[in-house]
Order: C-alpha cells, then structure tokens, then sequence
C-alpha cells in the first residue's frame, strides 16, 4: 500500500513538474480546460486510484490517494483530480460503473440538498447545488442524493443541469448547478460506508492533503527567495528574524502535512471522521498563518501576479473553507469529544 | 551560483522535514494496557492539580515503583538491569506517564538521558555500576549544562576541570539544575582544556557524586514560590579519572546527542494535557458552540502533536537521527501547550487560584505560571528555531 505510494511519488511530482506551468495555471484562470495536462493524468492511471482494476482503476489505497492529492495541491495543478478520486471511489462504492473524463461532486455545502425520484421507469435528479468544484467543466457530476430509499449515488452527465458560473479567489470553477429532474446515466444505493455527509467527509479530507502540498510549495518557494535575494548585503535568509519565521513556517507544513496523511489512513481503515476533522482543522490554521508568512518573506514581489507564490496562497485561502471551514469542523471534533467525555480522551487519541 | 544553491536548498526541505506516519505494534498496545493499570492503581483518584506536575513531580517512592515494574531503562541490555524493549513501547510508557500526570521526577532525567548517555559513551564499569540502579529507580540524576554566563550558549562554559592525582580539580558554578538538592548524581559538561577561539573543543562530561566535598548546592526558588532548580557551585571538588563520560575533549559531541535525547520525547507537547481535561469537563457533555469548537481545535492540535512525536520515536527506533524532526515537535509542542492557559482564559470566565477554588482553577493557576518554561526548558524557541533554520538550509 505505502509501497505503491512510494513508487508514486516521484512519477507524480515529475508528471506535475514538467506540465504545470505557470502558463498553465495562467491560461486555466482564464478559462482555459488544461486537456493535455488531464489526458497525462488518465494516462498515468493516477484520476482512478481507488476504483479496482476491473473498473478500470488503479485498484489502490487511500494513501496512494493521498501522494496524489498532495503533490496536486503542491501544484497547483488547476485540475479537478481530488473530486474525480473520491466520485471514482463513491461510484465504485455503490457499483456504479465508473466513466473517463474529470468527475466533481455533488453537492459540497452545508445546507444544499439533492434529491432522487424514480418518474417514468427512470431515476431523476432534482435540488441546487452551489460552489460545485469544476460544475460545468467536469464530464459528469457524482451526486450524493435522498430518496425514499435513503441515501444514493447518481452519475449524471454534463449538461444536465442549469449552470451558473461562480469561482473561488484561486479563480477556479466553482459553480451553482440547477437540477430539476435531469436524467441520471445511472444510479445506485450508496455503499454501505457511505451516506449523505460522506461527501463532506471526504471531500474535507482531500482539501486537507492539498492545503498540505500547497504549504509544502510555501516553504520551498521562501525558503528559495529568502536564499537568493540580498540586501543589506546579504541574502536575507541569512537574518535571523526571517530565520525564525521560515522555521514556524515548517513547523506549519509538518503537522498540515501528518494530519493529513492520518486521515487519508484512518480512511484505508474504516471511518476517518474524526482524523479528518482534525486534519482540515490544523491544515486550515497552517494555511493561514502560512500564507501570511511566505508573503511577510517574499516582501512586495510575492504580492504581484507575475510572482507565482499567490497560486499557492489564494488556493489556501479558498480551500480552508470549502467542505466545511475549520470553525465548523472544530465544533464536530468538540461536539464529539465532549459527549464522550475528558476520561475518554486522551484512548480516543491513542486508538488513533 | 546563488539560484542554483537556493534551489537546491529548497529541494532538500522536502526529504529533510518528512515526518513518516507510524503505527504502533501489537506488543505496543498490549503493553499499554499494563501500563495504564499501573498507574490506575498508584495514581488513584488524585486531582488535575496535582496530575498537572507530571515528570516535575519527584516522588522516589513511585520511582521504586516503577522500577520494580521494570518500567525504567524499558529499552536497555538485561545485563544492565533493561528489559531490551522497543523503543515504541517505551513511547507508549513515556505518554502514558505524561498523560495520565505521573510524578516521575525522580527517574525522568536519569532514564531519558543520563542513562543513555552511559550506554553510548560511558564505560563498561560506570554501565554495571549506575545503571542498574537506575533501573531500580534509587539513583535521580541531575543535569550539569548551564552556567551563569552561559545559557543558549552552552559551548561557552568556564567551570574548569583540571588535571590532577588520580582525577581532576573542579571550579565553577552551575545553574538552573533541576532537582540537585534531591539526586545523588549530576552528569556535568566541565571545560578540560581552553583552545582558543574554540570554544567547541576542550569539553569533557563527568560523573558527579552530588555529596562530594567542595560542591555546594544552592536553592533557586521560582517565580510561583517552588524550589525545583539550584546553584551548583565547585570549590576545589575532586573528581575521580574514573567518573569522566568518554574521552577527553569529547564533551560537546556527547552533550549534542544528549540533548536530542532530552528534545526528542512526548513531554514537549504534554505539560498541559491536565488543563484541557479540566477544560472539557467544565463544558460538559453537551458544550456551548464557543466550548466546543475550542474543544476541537485543541484535539486536532492533540492529535497531530502525537503523531508528529509518534513519528520521532520511530526514527529512534529505526536507528536514524531525528534531531531536527524532534526540534520542530517541540518548537510546534511547546508552542501548543503554552497556549492552553491562555485558551481558557479566552473562554471561561474564572480567576487561577493557588489554595482555594476548583480542581480547574487550582490547574490553572499552577500551569499559568508554569507555562513560561516550556519553551525555555531543554533549548530555547530561539535555539530549537535556529536548528530548524540551519535544516533549511538557511544557516
């Protein structure tokens, strides 16, 4: 499981390395669907990591998932390759077959509701669904919906809702999709581990490796400028108040970082929503306190949009929020931890 | 030339600052399980207040205790009195001590670094002789390193041990030794030759008999009225030729492993884990919307300090040198438990008291005074920072 990871690894960061470019990421904030870029990604078998090999998927673990997700974030990478690994693995949860093409979810915030009704021998889908991550763009939508029946996956294809285009400060699609009875490519009752918040859940998981991977870029790009740019002389890495605040800055990235790949664990083990809760809650304050100090090193040029550490810093600034901000997640984790109990804490911790 | 070391300082951040997740064995967990059933029955029901002093707590019976159990040098030889355990179960030990508030003052240093240090350094008579009384939990050990003029800078230390019949002459003064007026022993860096302009070289450790002629021991009380540390002054104190800890002049590269022994433990993110407890049984089962997510960013920074600390351990235990791992834990740690007082102030409205008030406000009132040491204790912020700095690549 980590073994594949490991392999992983570098055939990832090399793949994002030689085709994120600035251009890229540029061009994508324009509007621009990067389809070399995703065709590399479904090439490399790294868009279906959970899904098995007889559906066409890398029949993998969450931690494969999470060397991916990571190194995305670290990126930048203006794809929508998180969404499309946990709809491949809902799909595949509930037997649905699983199509090519970038997948998103449905819906991602708190509040909005979608729904299945069987009219006319078919399944049809119905409600609003707001800040869905690439909406229009993805090839289909995985939807987590109600019915009679209880919680259920529905696949639908693009195009079948009403879109109104929205976007996050990292400008990234993040659009409203109106569905009033679209038909379904196909639908199922959800696996058994899955229910209607489970796109929360996981979705707050994934945010939490890329935050992760976009602290990780954080420090390398100020520990780089703080290197290469002088003055009083000197490189002002070597002063010792910058020191002090790139070395907070990776303390930061290390605990984003585990907390993270906790709950990617706790994933492959059974129910992560605890470590979840806690990685989206750690990753977000480091996303913030981060953010602010990569930009106090960078000085003036790190604020200009021909610097490219903003594409790190508007993406933390959005994710922290998306799939339930810290606050909210917080109030979960202590919600849960007091109904247990002060004496039940501290196993609850080691049985982690 | 620039761009190109920058870039290749920032390639090596990533490798560098890999904290590997890592689970626990079996044997771990069922070792956990005695391990808490200890401490169920020698703790009792003692309050948080009390359970808040945790390894500050020295209490030579619970020692014996402990070392009865075999709970002390957990991971070394059996011919030294050890049990040759893991070094994950002796985590698991470690966190559960702290944890649970555990007054293991009496053993903790003598078992985190002076033994240790013996097993790597030491020789084959200094082992037989004081290790596996240490294992017994009879022999507290003090820590010799600070003096007046020299803090963060340690390697600038004057204490003088000169060259005599049969051993060496000691003068000087050490300072903030915890627990000196209470250990039978100190393990002190002494300077043995002055290199000029290396200050680095010419450093020796010894083992100190803290009852020796000419070593006067002084109380230094603390700010909240207790005396834990003490003045350590050498008047013409011998000590024996046999008691120096490896060779002359090896001082400072024994004193650097013996410091990541003392920074790499779970004890620098725990100090305050009483106070969150009191903390979340003031707010109850079902805590207000405040409580609660105050509650759960104090458990998502829980959690991920264990794993964090659960990773170093692993390094130990794969034989790797997780200096700098173990100063970013307890930089992020410290930083964390220090920050506990300051959460429930934020959230409850209550005054810290000494003598009278709840189990909470009492936790309160001794940990608010307390917290200050946490990031001064076993290497400043400013020193754990410019570790982190120099792993960066920056210095």
């Amino acid at each position: 499981m980590s073994g594949v990871g490991e392999l992983l690894g570098p055939t990832v960061i090399r793949l994002f390395g030689d085709l994120v470019t600035k251009e890229l990421i540029e061009a994508s904030e324009k509007g621009t669907w990067p389809d070399k870029l995703w065709r590399a990604l479904e090439e490399g078998g790294l868009t279906l990591p959970l899904v098995p090999e007889a559906a066409g998927g890398a029949g993998g673990a969450w931690a494969d998932a999470h060397v991916i997700v990571r190194a995305a974030g670290k990126h930048a990478a203006p794809v929508p390759l998180a969404e499309t690994i946990v709809g491949g693995w809902l799909l595949s949860q509930a037997g649905l077959e699983v199509p090519l093409g970038p997948l998103t979810l449905a819906p991602v915030r708190e509040g909005d509701r979608l729904t299945l009704a069987r009219a006319g021998g078919q399944w049809r889908l119905s409600g609003t669904a707001t800040g869905v991550p690439w909406g229009a763009a993805a090839g289909h939508v995985v939807a987590v919906a109600e019915s009679d029946g209880g919680a259920m996956v529905a696949l639908v294809a693009r195009g079948a809702g009403r879109v109104t285009p929205d976007r996050n400060l990292a400008l990234e699609p993040r659009d409203t999709l109106a569905f009033d009875g679209a038909a379904v490519v196909g639908a199922a009752p959800a696996g058994s581990r899955v229910s209607a918040e489970t796109v929360t859940v996981y979705g707050a998981m994934v945010r939490a490796a890329q935050m992760a991977g976009a602290l990780e870029s954080l420090l390398e790009q100020s520990v780089r400028y703080a290197t290469e740019r002088k003055q009083f002389g000197r490189p002002i890495g070597t002063f010792q108040a910058i020191q002090h605040n790139l070395a907070v800055l990776a303390g930061h990235v290390a605990a984003a970082g585990i907390a993270a790949e906790h709950a990617f664990r706790a994933a492959d083990r059974g129910d992560p929503t605890f470590e979840v809760a806690a990685a989206k809650v750690r990753a977000g304050e480091a996303a913030g306190i981060g953010a602010g100090i990569a930009h106090q090193a960078h000085g003036a040029i790190g604020f200009t949009y021909e610097h490219s550490l903003h594409f790190s810093t508007r993406r933390l600034w959005s994710w922290r929020a998306e799939f339930g901000s810290e606050s909210r997640w917080a109030m979960r984790l202590g919600r849960r931890v007091a109904a247990a109990g002060a004496d039940r804490l501290w196993s609850e911790l080691t049985a982690r | 030339m620039q761009a190109g070391a920058g870039r290749a300082n920032a390639k090596r951040t990533v490798s560098v600052f890999h904290f590997a997740l890592r689970s626990l064995p079996p044997e771990a967990e069922a070792f956990r399980d005695e391990v808490r059933a200890f401490l169920r029955e020698a703790l009792g029901d003692r309050p948080s207040v009390r359970r808040a002093r945790s390894w500050g707590g020295f209490d030579p019976e619970f020692s014996r205790r402990m070392g009865a159990r075999g709970f002390i040098g957990l991971t070394w030889p059996k011919r030294y009195g050890g049990q040759e355990r893991s070094f994950l179960e002796r985590y698991v030990l470690l966190e559960e001590l702290l944890a649970a508030g555990a007054p293991a003052g009496a053993h903790w240093v003598a078992e985190r670094q002076s033994g240790p240090l013996l097993l790597r350094f030491g020789a084959e008579a200094q082992r037989e002789r004081f290790l596996p009384a240490i294992a017994r939990g009879e022999l507290s050990f003090a820590i010799g390193m600070s003096e007046p003029d020299s803090g963060s800078d340690l390697a600038s230390i004057r204490t003088r041990a000169v060259r005599t019949d049969g051993g060496y002459v000691v003068n000087g003064t050490k300072v903030w030794t915890s627990n000196a007026h209470r250990s039978q022993y100190a393990i002190a860096l002494f300077r043995t030759a002055v290199v000029p302009d290396k200050k680095h070289e010419g450093l020796s450790q010894f083992l100190v008999d803290l009852k020796s002629p000419g070593i006067a021991i002084r109380p230094i009380i603390n700010l909240a009225g207790s005396h834990d540390f003490n003045e350590v002054v050498f008047q013409d104190a011998f000590v024996p030729e046999d008691m120096r800890v490896g060779a002359e002049g090896d001082g400072w590269k024994q004193v650097t492993t013996e410091l990541a022994y003392e920074r790499s433990g779970p004890e620098r993110y725990l100090s305050s884990i009483a106070l969150v407890l009191e903390l979340i049984r003031a707010a109850g089962a079902s805590p207000d919307p405040r409580a609660a997510e105050v509650i759960g960013r104090l458990v998502a920074h829980l959690t991920t300090l264990r794993q964090m600390s659960l990773s170093v351990a692993g390094m130990l235990q794969a034989g790797q040198n997780p200096n700098l791992e173990a100063a970013v834990v307890k930089d992020v740690g410290t930083t964390f438990e220090q920050s506990i007082p300051e959460i429930v102030h934020a959230l409850l409205d209550i005054e810290p008291t000494i003598d009278s008030g709840s189990d909470l406000q009492q936790t309160l009132g001794y940990l608010v005074q307390r917290a200050p040491s946490f990031s001064l204790r076993g290497g400043t912020r400013e020193v754990l920072r410019g570790i982190i700095a120099r792993g960066l690549g920056l210095r």
